[in-house]
Parts: C-alpha cells; structure tokens; sequence
C-alpha cells in the first residue's frame, strides 16, 4: 500500500489506475447494455499471446502465433504516432495532427516507391526518408503558425488533419496503376514485408518495421536526454519565459519539435504502407493510429520507455477489436476503454487527492 | 465595547504552513488599525479571512459584539466589511460602473441591468467623497490611482462600514498616496473604521491610530502608533534590532560601461514608455533606477538585456552598439541579468537546480560538446556554486527548483549570473518577497561585485534599497530620467518629489 | 439571378449547425472554460436524435422537434463530464476536451451497434424537410433567400443568435458570465460562485453543441453515422475564435464557413470550377478555416482567464 501512495511513484501508479478504472469502465457499459465483459479479456488474450482458451481439449491448437504476430503489426504504428505526441507534449505543443501526418507519410512512401527508379536499396531509403520529411513538413506547418502568429494548434493541426485524408486520397488515385480504393503493389524489394516472419508466425503480417520502431524510440531517448537541442526543447516546454531569458530561440524550437513530432508520425504511414500492406490505400475516414499516439502519450508519461510501453497496451486493445466484432461484441468498446483511460489520466489531480488522502488517513 | 471588529484567537492553516497561529486583532470604532509585518507574517490572509474568502480552523470573530460566521464575502458585505485589495480585482474591459455593480445589478424591464441608474449612484457616492471618478470609463483606460479609488467606491457602494485596505500605496505616486491619506480621514469622519494592511512604518507613522504586528503567523503586539517609534516597530515586525545602513566602502567608478542615447520604446500597449532616455553606467559604481511603478524601469529592463526591442536610439555598451543584437549574443558579450520574476523569467521551476545553474552556458564547452551535454560538468559546476553561494535545497544538485524557498531561489540565481564575471550585472527588484535575511545577503553581494570593477545596474521600488544600497540615483518618470543624484547627497523628500515629475532643482 | 438566391439558402443551411455550436462554444469560453469537445458533443446530441427519432416519429407528428430536444440533453450530459473535469479537478481542458472526442466515437458507434446491430442508426424517415413558405416567398429579393426550399431550423439559429446576444450583453447573468472569463478572483471577491457560473458555461455549451449536431444529422442525412460531423464541431470552435467570441461576429464567420462547403456543389455548374478535383472541394473549408486563423491571429485575443483553472488561493 505504501507504494501506491508514495508520492515519488505516481508516475507508474497514476497511469495504472487510469487503465484499470477504464477497464472497468468499459466493463459496466457492457455488463448495462447486455454484453459479456468476459469477452473482453478473452479477446484481448487472444489477440495479444494468441491463446484460446475455448480450444482446450479438443484438437485444435489453442496456441496460434498469427495473433501476437498481428498484435505487433498493430501496435508498431501506435507507437510511432505514441512517440509523435510525447516529442510534441515535451515542448509544451499538443500534436493533435499526428493522424494528417500520418497520411502524408504513407502517401510521400508509396509515391516514391511508385515512380522513382534505381537500385532497391536506395530506394527502399528515399521511401523511409520521404515519409518522414512529409509528415516533417506537416507538422511543422502549424508549429510555424503558431510560433509566427500565435495561431491554435489544435484547430490547425485538426484542419490539416482532413486536409491531409482529401489530398491524399486524391493523389493516391491519381498515381499510375492505382484503381479507386488502392495503388499498385510495392515491388517486394521496397517493403518491409518478410516470408520468414510471416512463416514464423503462421502467416501473420509481422514485418522488419519493428527495426525501424526501435531505432526511432532510441533516437527519442537520445534526442531528448543527451542533447542540448533537447534541453531547449524541455526549457521552452516547462517554461518557455525563463527560455526566452536564457536567450533561447523559444518560436523557432517549437516550430522544430512540432516538425520532428510530425517526422515520427509520417514515419508510422510509412511503416503501415511499406509493412502492414504493401500498397497504398484511399481511405474513408481516419483510422485513429494519431488519436491513440494522445492516449499512448498520455498514459506512457512522455517518455520513450513509456511510449514503447503504452504502445503495447493500446496496440493490443486494437488487435483484440477484430476478434471480439467476429465473437459478437461491438468492437467499438475497444475505442470506448481508450478514451476512458485518456479521461482518467486527465483526471491525474483527481486521482492524486486520493492517494493524498489515503496517505495522511495512515 | 466600542470594538467594531473582534477577530480572537484566529488559526488558519494550508497545507504545510500554519498562516495565522493564534491571532488576535480588535478595531476600535472610527479608528484606522495598521496591521504591520514581513511578507508572510499572514496580514492578508487574516484579512481574506474576515472577507469570507478563507474559514479559519480555530478561533472566531465578532462583528459590532455579536459572534458572526462569515463563509464568503457576500456575508462579509452585509455585515459592512470590504476590502480593497492589493491586486486589484477589476475586469480591464469593462467600465468603472459594470465592475462596481458586480453581483448587484439594478434591473429593470425584462430584467435587464439599469446601468443608467447605476451609474447615476456611482457619480453621487465619488462626489460624496471627493473620489473623482467616471463611471463610464473603462478599466484598462484609466490611471492606477484612479482604479484604486473605483476598488473603494465598490465597498461604499455596498454600505461599507469597514473598510480593510491591503498594501494600498505600492502602485501610488506622492502625490496620490497624500490624497489617499486624505480620502482615509474623511471616511473616519463620516463615521467608517479602517484596517491598513502595509509594511511601511512612515505610512504608519502618518495616518494610523494603533498598530497590531504580526511575525511569522503570530500575533507579537498591538501599540499605539503614537508612542512608538518606528525602529520600535521595526524590532518588533522583524524580531531583532534592524539596521537600516548598509556597510560599504564608497564607490570608486572608473569607465563607463554602457550608454543610452536617447533610447525610445514601446510597452506591450504599444504606448511610448521609454521616451529619449539617456544614461551612463561605470564600473565599480551602483547605479539604481528609481521611480514609481509603472513609469518605463520595467521596459528599461527589457530593452537593455533584449527581451523587447526599442523603437529608435542605441544602447552602447562597452562602446559596441548592441540594441540590434540577440539575448544571448548579449549575454556572450558580459551582462548578467537577475530578473524582477524568478519565476516567471529566472528559473525553469520543473528543472533541477544543476539544470537552471547551466541555463545561460550550456551550449558551450564544457558542459556540452557538439550538441551532446555533458552531465559530469553540469553537475560539478552545480556542486561548486551550490557550496560558494549557500543555495540550500532539499537534495543539493537534482532538487527541483520548485521545492526551494524564494530566498535561496534567488540566491541560485545570483549565483548563476555573477559567477560569468559579467561586466554589467543588471539586478531587478532582486530582494523582492524575501526575509530580512536574504536581503542583506543579496546586497552583500551586490557591493562585492561592485568592489570588484562592475558596473552594477539597480532597480528598486523599496525607497530604503534605493537610498543605502546605490551610489548614484536616477530618477525615473514617464519614460525619461529626471534626475541623477549622488545617494549620500540625497534624501526621501528630494527623491520622492523627482518621483512625481519634478526634475532636480525645480520647485514643485 | 436564381443561382444567387439558391447560394444564400444553401448557405444559411450549412451554416445553421456552425452558429448552433459555435454560441455553445462562446458561453462555455466566455466563462473561462476552453471546450474542444464541441465535436464529440455534437456528435451525442446528432447520435440520440436520430435514435430518437427513429423510435419516435412513429406515434409524433411533431416528432423531430422531440428529437432535437433529445439530442440537446445528451448534449448537456456528456458535457458534464468535461465539467466535472475542468473545474471540480482542474485538469488540463484540452486533454478533457480530447478524451470526450474520443469517447463519443466509440460510444456512439457502440450503442449503434446495441441498438440496431450495424455500426449506423436505422433510417428515419421524418427529418426536417425543405420548406417553401406561400405569402413569405413573395416578398421581393429576401422572399427567395429566407423563405424557399429551407428548413425551418436555420430560423432556429438567427434566433438563438439574437436571445444569446441579448443574456450576454443586457442580462446581469451575462456580465456575471463574462467576468468571471475575464477575472475570476474580482467575481469571487464580489460573493458570486466561480463554479457556479462556469458549470452553467460548459453545460449550456453541451446543450448547443448537442442540439447543432442533432440539426446536423436531422436536415442532412437520414442517420447518424461516425461520419456524420466530419469536423464541423472543430470549424464552430475557429467560427467562434474568427468571430471574436461575439454573438453576432460568430454569425459572420459562421456564414463564411458555411459558404465555404457549398461551393462543391456549384462546381459542376461552373467550367471553371469544374476542372478542380472533389477532393479540392471537400478540403477547401478545412484549408480556408487556418487561412482565416491566421489572417485574424493577431486581432484574436479571447476572455483573458480561458483556459486557466481556478485556484482560490493563488493571489
């Protein structure tokens, strides 16, 4: 008990009780509108070790490592979008955009592993490098607006996100081979797809971007920690006054988190477009990876460790949602716990008085 | 009894810190009561707990003789208290009407608000005492002294008997603080009762009747101001004998280290505060800018380390024209900056404090090399300047800088900046909010850097700082210097009248 | 001469959700509370009133004005939680105002999926409908604006804008509202509940937010989908920065947006509006919203204490 309520703690407990009242959360509604929570976490077990419990006994294997393998697949991207928003938080900047950046990301990739010619290697680079100098771009646009004009990032940042899903789509049909719903097929030089994972794990989609996850957490880290490009960032991030006094650029680094927050969510389009599919795809509507990198960011305390972390969590309650729809529960309620646990960790001062008080009744 | 006010034995805690331990404080009917003690005595929140802001945890108050619960400060208003505060609460964009009728709006048809006939009441009760005040002014257009006297027609308004004023002269010229004093004998006239919140014993001395004082949350004693004096008072506020003087060598000035030349800026308003101002700065001498608040040492400030731009002229220091140039290409060049705000501008509160002693060097080697920081310098420079200063703090280097107290909060930042060697070390309000203790610590430490050949920049609202600490005074008034004196030739009259406009020399 | 009669109808019905919203948005601000949630409050009150409705219409004739009051109360209590938040907890208002984004997308599509087993509601089959009014059209030039092929909510909205002007401006609730968005502490000092009026703030932001997206999805569509607001609760909140947090510069800008989404349908009309792509169209409100943020940046100083959370002792 003592270690619940030590104050030095909260960082780890404050978000563990966040994700366990949304659970709980999640549970009620669906125990109020005549569901089985039950399913839930069978769901969540299944899509995260692959394991079913129903097939214990007959002749089925209850182990299928297609699960976990898909488990990765998802949460890679969350991640991404998860370091996205924590890179942004630390400046003080709140990256709502990481879904446009996203998009523009994939769409840079797939654009130039279409049209540009060369040795697969080169390209298979230009196509990562394009994916994050677009959603660089992206993200910097409202970090410039906002350090020049003082403009809100969250109306801009949401505005570019629809801008981003419109020109996108567009330019994606008009790519050459592309029918209305999706490019051509990557050559499989230029992806990240891999038999030999995909044997591994019984023909999941699990690709070498988890290479590419890891470096990008690592350089999080470093950036952050080690350097004095992200000393300044935290300075103007904390305190962006005392920052100016200490002749700090404050307008120029913000424009340059938001744009290197926009870099690791283009990244995540790239990883989806070259890892997950293998093509391009025009899409309906936002496939909320950018609005889980809030609650990854959020829950994982804007560390790298913590993105990581929370990446996990949140990819594991989008892998679980595809089971539970073929079992029969709305998989929305998956959408449902994340932004409970999003709400609960903003209710952090709440939760804190608790603990207080339960400290001092001692 | 003809007390109209009782608050007895009065305890009222936050969390960490017991604010008022054991108070007592009884006014007399038709008296002005001082209540007189260090920042963070409690004086205020003693009074917010009269006005309903605060419920004590102990004691209780009578008003008139009768026991009363006062839970917010609508109760405080019908029972007749009000107070003005020392941060006014105005709303800047409504008018001097609207902010008065506040929660008392008169009504008429469909409910809407009667403003004329409200401002029609205003006009009447600023006539009643001389207060001249527009009621269809906005906040934000008139002067400060006006808006004090907006904040005293909102309690008469209200029917007023007691009248609780905290810290009412600090934003006042001269001139207004007499006409203050003035307005406060008229309600005493017209039968009110007057709680002066200050710290200021001449105030003191000049318009009370009794005086209670307060020292860290505890009542030490209630006097009559007139068989006190104020070294009295002062022992009792502070708890020991104070000397007032400030042991230093005179000044031995050499070169002059910067030079303004008919330097102009605006404010944030974009209205003219710094108009044609010249000044010379030389090593090894004080020199203090004086002036009421709000006459441009604040933009004077700015425009000197680069946090605002000037509009036209030059700031010359060391003979190199600087006014186009970066903050820190200014820091480079050796000026050091103790800002008015610790807080706001002088720390990162959620950085260490080996982070915030690195704050103005930690591009450059050794604390990093190439982009990449190196923790083993950062943390031995914060180890050498935590034991040459005495910054205390909870954990030494990785305290943050939030849990420290505002006196060693300074103390680190005085560190930071002096241990530069800066050629000019521009020092504001630096002894503001702080105990007795750290004040002469700090100006200790001032005249050191000062005997050994900087040019030290002061700028002080304390008329005791400005006259025992500087060598050479120059007044500040609307934007222009008025005077220059020496300190040791000079005195409070001379100073305070150059403060209300009139330049050296001239009779008011 | 038609097309210019048929331009200002479409827009007043575009702009009709944007106004609805956006003076939810202005007594919530105004107040001191920033609410980002306008979106997902929207999409509440457009989600329980077309389940209301489906269920309704069958025994009401008058059943989408019910409607529409459904989807003001859902408005108001799912608007409680970001009150509940930002003022009792003091929590960070743009975090409280995501989370209930998120939230409404799920919980809408979720309780779809309960209620009529697909990821959309039923159809209902008595939305508002387009109404031509006799003796009122006749009137020269305004007749064919107001009066023809309209739907009686857009009358809705001018009239909300005129009553809120009037609370905000000649009411003592209204200088209550605006100062404790200004100055909480002199409103406390003055005896009057900063909570008290910031509650009431948010929660009439919930009911207009609740009854703009329950127009929405009412004129539009025949149901609510999770596409259904697209944004529009986001463009509400620029209307309101672009319109100076002021009833009638909300109206404004409200129109100019509204204006903005109309033009896809003319572009098939006009050659030269044709030769630009769908796409162009669909973001054209999105990219002239940030053209408009930014042109109006320096101008846009909203109520001085927004977004701050209270603290009674901070002096």
């Amino acid at each position: 008990m003592g270690y619940i309520t030590d104050r030095k703690n909260h960082r780890i407990v404050i978000p563990a009780i966040a994700i366990f009242l949304g659970f709980l959360v999640g549970s009620i509604i669906m125990l109020l509108t005549g569901e089985n929570p039950i399913a839930l976490f069978t769901s969540l077990g299944r899509g995260v070790l692959g394991i079913n419990l129903g097939n214990i006994g007959t002749s089925r294997s209850f182990f299928n490592p297609r699960y976990p393998g898909e488990f990765v697949v998802f949460a890679m991207p969350i991640i991404l979008t998860g370091l996205s928003v924590s890179f942004a938080f630390r400046t003080g900047l709140f990256n709502i955009g990481a879904e446009g950046q996203l998009l523009v990301g994939a769409f840079a990739s797939v654009a130039v592993g279409i049209l540009v010619d060369g040795p697969n290697f080169i390209i298979l680079l230009l196509m990562i490098l394009a994916g994050i100098l677009a959603g660089g771009i992206w993200g910097f646009i409202p970090g410039y607006l906002k350090a020049k004009f003082n403009v809100h990032e969250v109306v801009v940042t949401i505005m570019l996100n629809y801008t981003a899903l419109f020109l996108t789509n567009y330019f994606l049909v008009e790519l050459p081979g592309s029918t209305n719903s999706k490019t051509v097929e990557l050559e499989s030089g230029l992806t990240f797809q891999s038999e030999f994972l995909s044997d591994l794990t019984n023909s999941s989609r699990l690709h070498w971007g988890f290479i590419v996850v890891i470096l990008a957490a690592l350089s999080f880290w470093f950036i952050i920690n080690k350097t004095t490009f992200g000393f300044e960032l935290k300075a103007v991030g904390h305190n962006p006054f005392a920052a100016k006094y200490a002749g700090m650029k404050v307008e120029l680094n913000s424009a340059l988190s938001m744009a290197i927050a926009g870099a690791y969510a283009g990244l995540a389009g790239t990883l989806i477009v070259m890892g997950t599919f293998g093509y391009g795809r025009v899409l309906s509507s936002f496939e909320n990876y950018g609005f889980d990198g809030i609650a990854v960011a959020l829950v994982g305390g804007t560390s790298a460790l913590g993105s990581v972390l929370a990446g996990f969590l949140f990819g594991a309650l989008k892998a679980a949602q595809p089971i539970m729809q073929s079992s029969g529960v709305p998989r929305d309620i998956a959408i449902i716990i994340s932004s409970m646990i999003v709400l609960f960790v903003a209710m952090q001062n709440g939760i804190k008085i608790v603990l207080e008080k339960m400290k001092g009744a001692k | 009894m003809e007390y109209v006010v009782e608050m007895l034995n009065i305890t009222k805690e936050f969390p960490g810190i017991k604010a008022n331990d054991n108070v007592t404080l009884q006014v007399k009917k038709g008296e002005v009561h001082a209540l007189l003690g260090e920042n963070g005595a409690g004086k205020s929140t003693l009074m917010s707990v009269l006005f309903g802001l605060y419920r004590p945890e102990e004691g209780k108050i009578k008003i008139k003789g009768e026991e009363v619960e006062i839970s917010n400060p609508n109760v405080a208003n019908d029972l007749g208290i009000g107070m003005v505060h020392q941060h006014f609460q105005l709303v800047e964009n409504f008018t001097v009407t609207e902010n008065i009728i506040l929660g008392q709006e008169p009504k008429k048809s469909f409910g809407r608000i009667d403003i004329e006939k409200a401002a029609e009441k205003v006009k009447k009760i600023s006539d009643q005492y001389g207060l001249k005040v527009d009621p269809h002014a906005k906040i934000e257009d008139i002067t400060v002294g006006m808006q004090q006297r907006v904040e005293i027609l909102k309690m008469l308004y209200r029917n007023a008997e007691i009248l609780i004023f905290d810290e009412p002269t600090a934003v006042l010229t001269p001139q207004e603080i007499i006409e203050l004093m003035g307005i406060m004998k008229d309600l005493i006239h017209e039968g009110k009762s007057v709680i002066l919140i200050t710290h200021k014993l001449k105030e003191i001395k000049a318009v009370a009747d009794r005086c209670t004082v307060l020292r860290r949350g505890k009542h030490i004693g209630t006097i009559d101001v007139e068989g006190t004096t104020e070294e009295e008072m002062a022992e009792m506020m502070v708890g020991r004998e104070v000397s007032f003087e400030v042991e230093k060598e005179p000044a031995d000035p050499k070169d002059v280290v910067l030079k303004l030349e008919n330097l102009c800026a605006d404010n944030k308003r974009k209205l003219p505060a710094i108009k044609n101002l010249n000044l010379e700065v030389h090593a090894g001498e004080i020199l203090c800018v004086a002036g009421i608040d709000g006459n441009g040492q604040k933009e004077l400030i700015e425009v000197i380390t680069g946090l605002e731009q000037t509009t036209s002229g030059k700031i010359i220091f060391n003979g190199k024209e600087i006014q186009g140039l970066s903050i820190r290409e200014r820091t480079l060049l050796g000026i050091g900056h103790i800002p008015e705000d610790r807080h706001k501008h002088g720390l990162v509160l959620d950085f260490t404090i080996e982070q915030n002693l690195a704050l103005q060097t930690y591009f450059m080697e050794p604390y990093s090399k190439n982009g990449i920081i190196n923790p083993e310098a950062i943390r031995e420079h914060s180890e050498r300047l935590i034991k040459e200063f005495d910054v205390r703090s909870g954990k030494g280097s990785t305290t943050k800088a939030r849990s420290m107290s505002g006196g060693n909060q300074q103390k680190a930042i005085i560190a930071r900046e002096v241990e530069r060697s800066p050629k000019l070390l521009i020092a504001a309000q630096p002894t503001r909010g702080l105990d007795v203790g750290a004040i002469e610590y700090i100006h200790e430490r001032l005249v050191e850097e000062r005997d050994k050949g900087r040019a030290v920049l002061l700028m002080s609202l304390e008329m005791e700082e400005v006259l025992n600490v500087s060598d050479r005074i120059a007044v500040i008034y609307e934007g222009e210097i008025v005077g220059i004196v020496d300190a040791d030739k000079t005195n409070e009259n001379e100073i305070g009248l150059m403060m209300s406009g009139s330049k050296k020399g001239m009779n008011n | 001469m038609d097309v210019i009669y048929s331009m200002v109808t479409l827009t007043l019905i575009f702009s009709t959700p944007i106004i609805i919203t956006a003076i939810g948005g202005m007594f919530s601000e105004r107040s001191g509370i920033v609410n980002i949630a306008l979106e997902g409050i929207m999409m509440v009150g457009g989600f329980a009133a077309a389940t209301s409705l489906v269920f309704l219409e069958k025994s009401f004739s008058f059943a989408p004005w019910l409607a529409l009051g459904v989807g003001i109360i859902a408005g108001a209590l799912i608007s409680l939680i970001h009150a509940y938040l930002s003022i009792n907890l003091s929590s960070d208002q743009v975090i409280s105002g995501t989370a209930i984004n998120l939230l409404a997308g799920g919980l809408t599509v979720y309780l779809a999926q309960i209620i009529f087993g697909q990821q959309r509601t039923e159809t209902f089959k008595s939305g508002f409908i387009k109404t031509t009014y006799d003796g009122l059209v006749d009137i020269p030039i305004i007749g064919r604006m107001f009066f023809e092929n309209i739907y009686p909510t857009v009358y809705l909205a001018l009239i909300l804008v005129v009553i809120s002007w009037f609370v905000l401006y000649k009411l003592p609730f209204g200088l209550r509202l605006r100062a404790t968005g200004e100055h909480p502490h002199a409103v406390d000092s003055m005896g009057i509940s900063v909570y008290k009026m910031r509650y009431i703030g948010v929660v009439l932001s919930g009911c207009f937010a609740g009854l703009g997206g329950a127009v929405m999805v009412l004129t539009f569509d025949t149901q609510y989908t999770i596409s259904s607001i697209h944004g529009v609760g986001f463009i509400a909140l620029a209307a309101l920065i672009f319109g100076k947090w002021k009833p009638f510069g909300l109206l404004g800008a409200s129109l100019f947006f509204g204006f903005s989404q109309i033009l896809s349908v003319y572009s098939t009309s006009y050659p030269w509006l044709a030769q630009f792509p769908q796409e162009f169209f669909k973001a054209l409100p999105y990219v002239l919203t940030i053209i408009a943020l930014v042109v109006f940046s320096d101008k846009s100083v909203g109520p001085k204490a927004a977004g701050e959370p209270y603290d009674k002792g901070s002096r």
